[in-house]
């Protein structure tokens, strides 16, 4: 296997045995993505060669649970002095002046940041389409989508461009990627891991989760991350695991639920059957599996297109030229100044989504939309409290469908419409996995989901782990 | 016939806390350090960054309300108040708005009317905002510049109920308000640096009508005289209008300091959906029955009930009451000299007097001169034992002041010591008789005034150490009847 190849594990043996060093994997690393960039466009900024000094830091630097591990990190999550753009013409020169925590804790764990990768504008969309800049491309087949928004963390993760990369999820942005990219996606429980420095779309949705090549890196990535921040108000103390304990094939006596009412939507029929595939491979395994009744995950979808646009109405007011980032040239006051610089800055589905978000709080139609929402969520919370009195997981596929092709919807409510697996998750605050299953007849990635109860991270991993290794399909990798 | 109208006013007072750090970040809230010195990724809104509440400003919230007489919540929350400004860094403000900390209050004022019960709506956490400054006049002007030093200082909003019916009751109110906060030492309460400030609402109702009028709220009234000026300026504005059969129009109207005159910002100002919603950064905040507990110890007497007490207890006259408990200091200073003497009266008189003009000469706060309470009641100890006369105590008194010596060194050092021994003083006044052979005369021929002449001379004699009341005494023996 080329080294691009390699996990985060395998390589950590390696460079334990001597067998390579941290430059040598930074230098294959970058090879790749010189290889690869041009077709795949992972990434909005490429961190470069280190002069001198650095490197020979590099070579130093074997302390650190990632220590000389390339990672890839999601273009919205704040790096001292180093662009952050959220794929956005609003923030197209913005460089903050401090890290994100996330950031902070891989720099301490001794990872090699490879650079910042592409999304959907402000984590607004599901196929990375619309990023202000350009078109990510899936690795598995250059016409088709990488999934969204965190679809050039995922894509560069599937094309060996990094080892392991973070992406965030609000609706589904880690996960559907994934599993159209043929990687583990991982979304944490709501404040398991801090938001300090992600640049916040919904705050009471988004999650910083790792994309990975399998799942032991998976829980690697986790105990870097995950824990306690003090400056994050939302973020939980106490609950942070040793991940890796949790890496073992054994599933029996494991209690799993099949929501009757997730697979009886209308979807990909190989998905479908991949998915239950992978359902028998687990039963064989030990797991009791079970059909369980939920709430119609269609609500969930309606809830979070009035909870998320609202909050991320009021998240991005800030951005008004008066700061940071864009300002708009012609203006004759400030008025017109912030109109016009939104007006400029911001793409149409972020525009949409502010638009709907302004609506639904606005005089008049906060009780009917928002207030709502919150309350039809509370309800889609104890529903999976509900199950998971009796079930240790709740398993479904990722997506309806595989990566969808470049340029195929048109419709924002079709392309809403392929969240409707991962959305409830979001609603409800719990963690969720996509770990690849399968393929279809196009040899296009197949992901399946599974969904614990809060702080339910090890159940999840254990599973996944298991079903990983039952599959042993995870040392396929795209061609290009 | 003219109706009568009965005014009805409503104050919302904002209180800067004095804190040492900003609501949500650890940025110093420092008056008058250089432009966007006090700043940090937090306060400024930079993309990713959140709020960490600062718990001794819910310290002081809750001493606030206890003070007021509300009841605290048990649960309580954050809104985001969603508008666009340059000086709102997220544009949006993170405030309390339908579950504030506290509500249901009530304090005690005094007019020359008489006394008042005003009823505090509620008093609710937020956020405070940048400084715009604006570059020339508002048609030439180039543009603005941002100072966000301020952005993030924590602020207590008290509502109060429309309760005012004048003027004199809303500065009554401000100033109980200013003094209860002073008290509590949870803020610098000075207009001039914005750490309070008032906005009115105003209306007009016939008399004997339950319904409100339509009210005008009034802004930019940035001392208590400009309240009280604004506000009567306000009431004849409408009074004048209804008089003439016209309405009220319900409006915002700054006060221009000088025009001496209410202004409509009519047209200026869009009216405001501000789209309330939970903040959703922050956790609830819950207070239980301990920290309230733990905060009402920390409240000191209040003003009202120290002047109360001055007065039933102290036997002061209500003037004096008023006048040293006004300043916290003061009536600190005060009742720690009554620690170790025991005429309040006396000291009332000594403080409201040469202690207070000095203080106001010199730009000084009560524990800033070099009087120390332990030596301002050994000084007026040595009055009453006839030690010093009340008049070198004068000279006595503004020594201290300037050196922090205390009395008796000061006595000692430049002969003060007031001069009471029968026979020294009996050789004075002999002296004096002997060279005012006219004066005596006078005396004699039953000009009383004259005595006061030779007392005088006396007192000039021994540049001012003589027992005046002992001289006085000793020329009318030897001289009358």
């Amino acid at each position: 296997m080329n080294i691009y190849d390699l996990t985060i594990h395998e390589l950590k043996e390696k460079i334990a045995a001597g067998e390579l060093t941290p430059a040598e994997i930074k230098k294959a690393y970058s090879d790749r993505i010189n290889e690869v960039e041009d077709r795949v466009k992972s990434y909005i900024t490429i961190i470069d060669e280190l002069a001198g000094d650095e490197l020979a830091d590099y070579e130093n630097k074997k302390e650190g649970l990632l220590a000389g591990i390339p990672i890839a990190v999601k273009d919205n999550m704040s790096t001292d002095g180093i662009k952050t753009s959220c794929a956005s013409k609003m923030l197209e020169n913005y460089k903050p002046p401090y890290n994100a925590t996330v950031v902070e804790k891989l720099n301490e764990a001794g990872a090699v940041i490879m650079g910042k990768t592409n999304m959907d504008e402000f984590a607004m969309g599901s196929s990375t389409e619309n990023s202000a800049f350009f078109v990510t491309h899936n690795p598995w087949n250059l016409n088709h989508a990488p999934g969204g928004s965190s679809g050039g963390s995922a894509a560069a993760v599937a094309a060996g461009e990094c080892a392991a990369a973070l992406g965030s999820d609000t609706g589904g942005s880690i996960r559907q990627p994934a599993s159209y990219c043929g990687v583990v996606g991982l979304k944490p429980t709501y404040g398991m891991v801090s938001r300090y420095g992600l640049v916040a779309f919904a705050s009471s949705l988004d999650q910083i989760g790792p994309i990975t090549k399998d799942v032991e890196d998976s829980a690697i990535l986790m105990n870097v991350i995950a824990g306690h921040d003090p400056q994050d108000s939302t973020s939980i103390a106490g609950k942070k695991e040793d991940y890796t304990k949790y890496l073992k094939e054994d599933v029996s006596g494991m209690k799993i639920g099949i929501p009757e009412e997730y697979f009886n939507l209308e979807f990909d029929e190989e998905v479908k059957a991949s998915v239950l595939a992978a359902v028998e491979k687990l039963k064989e395994a030990g797991a009791e599996v079970e059909t369980v009744h939920m709430t119609d995950a269609s609500y969930a979808l309606a809830a979070y297109y009035v909870i998320a646009p609202a909050e991320a109405s009021s998240n991005l007011a800030r951005y008004d030229g008066v700061r940071y980032g864009l300002r708009s040239e012609q203006a004759a006051d400030v008025s017109e100044m912030f109109t016009n610089t939104r007006h400029e800055g911001f793409g149409d589905e972020v525009k949409r989504r502010i638009m709907i978000g302004t609506y639904a709080l606005s005089s008049g139609y906060y009780d009917a939309y928002y207030l709502k929402a919150q309350k039809v969520r509370t309800l889609i919370k104890d529903d999976f409290d509900r199950i998971f009195n009796d079930f240790d997981l709740i398993l479904t596929p990722t997506a309806p469908s595989t990566a969808i092709e470049l340029e195929s919807k048109s419709d924002p409510l079709e392309m809403y419409h392929t969240d409707i697996f991962t959305v409830p998750v979001n609603i409800a605050g719990v963690p969720a996995m996509s770990v690849p299953c399968g393929f279809d007849s196009n040899e296009m990635p197949i992901g399946l989901q599974l969904i614990g109860p809060h702080f339910g991270e090890g159940k999840i991993i254990q599973a996944a782990y298991t079903l990983e290794k039952l599959l042993n399909i995870n040392e396929k990798r795209a061609e290009l | 016939m003219t109706t009568k109208y009965e005014t009805v006013i409503g104050l919302e007072v904002h209180v800067q806390l004095n804190t040492d750090s900003k609501i949500f970040c650890g940025c110093s809230t420092e008056f008058g350090k250089e432009p966007n010195e006090n700043t940090c990724p937090v306060c400024l809104g930079l993309p990713g960054t959140l709020p960490v509440l600062n718990k001794k400003v819910v310290d002081y919230a809750i001493m606030a309300g206890l003070a007021l007489n509300c009841d605290i919540a048990e649960y309580s929350k954050f809104d985001r108040k969603n508008y666009f400004y340059p000086d709102l860094p997220k544009a949006y403000q993170i405030s309390q708005f339908d579950l504030p900390v506290a509500e249901n209050g009530e304090i005690e004022i005094e007019t020359e009317a008489g006394l008042f019960k005003i009823g505090v709506t509620r008093v609710h956490l937020e956020e405070d905002a940048g400084k715009l400054i604006h570059e020339g006049s508002i048609d030439k002007s180039k543009g603005s510049l941002v100072d966000y030093n301020r952005t993030g200082v924590p602020l207590i909003e008290i509502v109060s109920e429309p309760d005012m019916r004048t003027p004199a009751q809303a500065k009554a109110y401000l100033t109980e308000l200013k003094m209860i906060m002073e008290y509590l030492d949870i803020s610098d309460c000075n207009m001039e640096e914005g750490s309070l400030r008032c906005d009115a609402n105003v209306s007009l109702r016939p008399v004997g009508q339950e319904e409100f009028g339509i009210k005008a709220e009034l802004k930019n009234m940035n001392s208590f005289s400009a309240v009280e000026k604004g506000l009567e300026y306000e009431v004849k504005r409408q009074q004048k209008l209804l008089d003439e059969g016209k309405k009220v129009v319900q409006e915002t109207r700054t006060w221009d300091e000088s025009l001496n005159k209410t202004i409509s910002m009519r047209g200026k100002e869009e009216a405001h959906d501000y789209r309330y919603f939970p903040e959703p950064d922050l956790v609830p905040l819950e207070i239980d029955a301990a920290w309230k507990e733990e905060m009402r110890k920390e409240i000191p007497e209040l003003p009202r009930e120290k002047y109360k007490r001055f007065i039933s207890e102290l036997g002061l006259p209500e003037y004096d009451a008023g006048v040293l408990t006004g300043d916290k200091d003061l009536a600190v200073f005060f009742e720690e000299v009554l620690s170790d003497y025991d005429d309040p009266k006396n000291l009332s008189n000594w403080m409201m007097g040469e202690f207070l003009r000095l203080l106001n000469e010199n730009g000084q706060a009560p524990f800033e001169s070099g009087v120390s309470p332990i030596n301002l009641a050994k000084m007026l100890k040595m009055i009453d034992q006839d030690i010093i006369s009340g008049k070198i105590a004068k000279k006595v008194f503004e020594k201290m002041y300037n050196s922090g010596s205390d009395p008796e060194t000061i006595v000692e050092e430049e002969g003060l010591k007031q001069i009471s021994d029968e026979d020294e003083l009996e050789n004075m006044v002999d002296g004096i008789i002997a060279d005012n052979p006219d004066a005596v005369e006078d005396v004699q021929n039953g000009k009383d005034r004259a005595i006061g002449f030779l007392v005088g001379q006396v007192m000039k004699e021994t540049r001012g150490k003589a027992n005046p009341g002992l001289v006085n005494q000793m020329l009318r023996d030897k001289l009358m009847d």
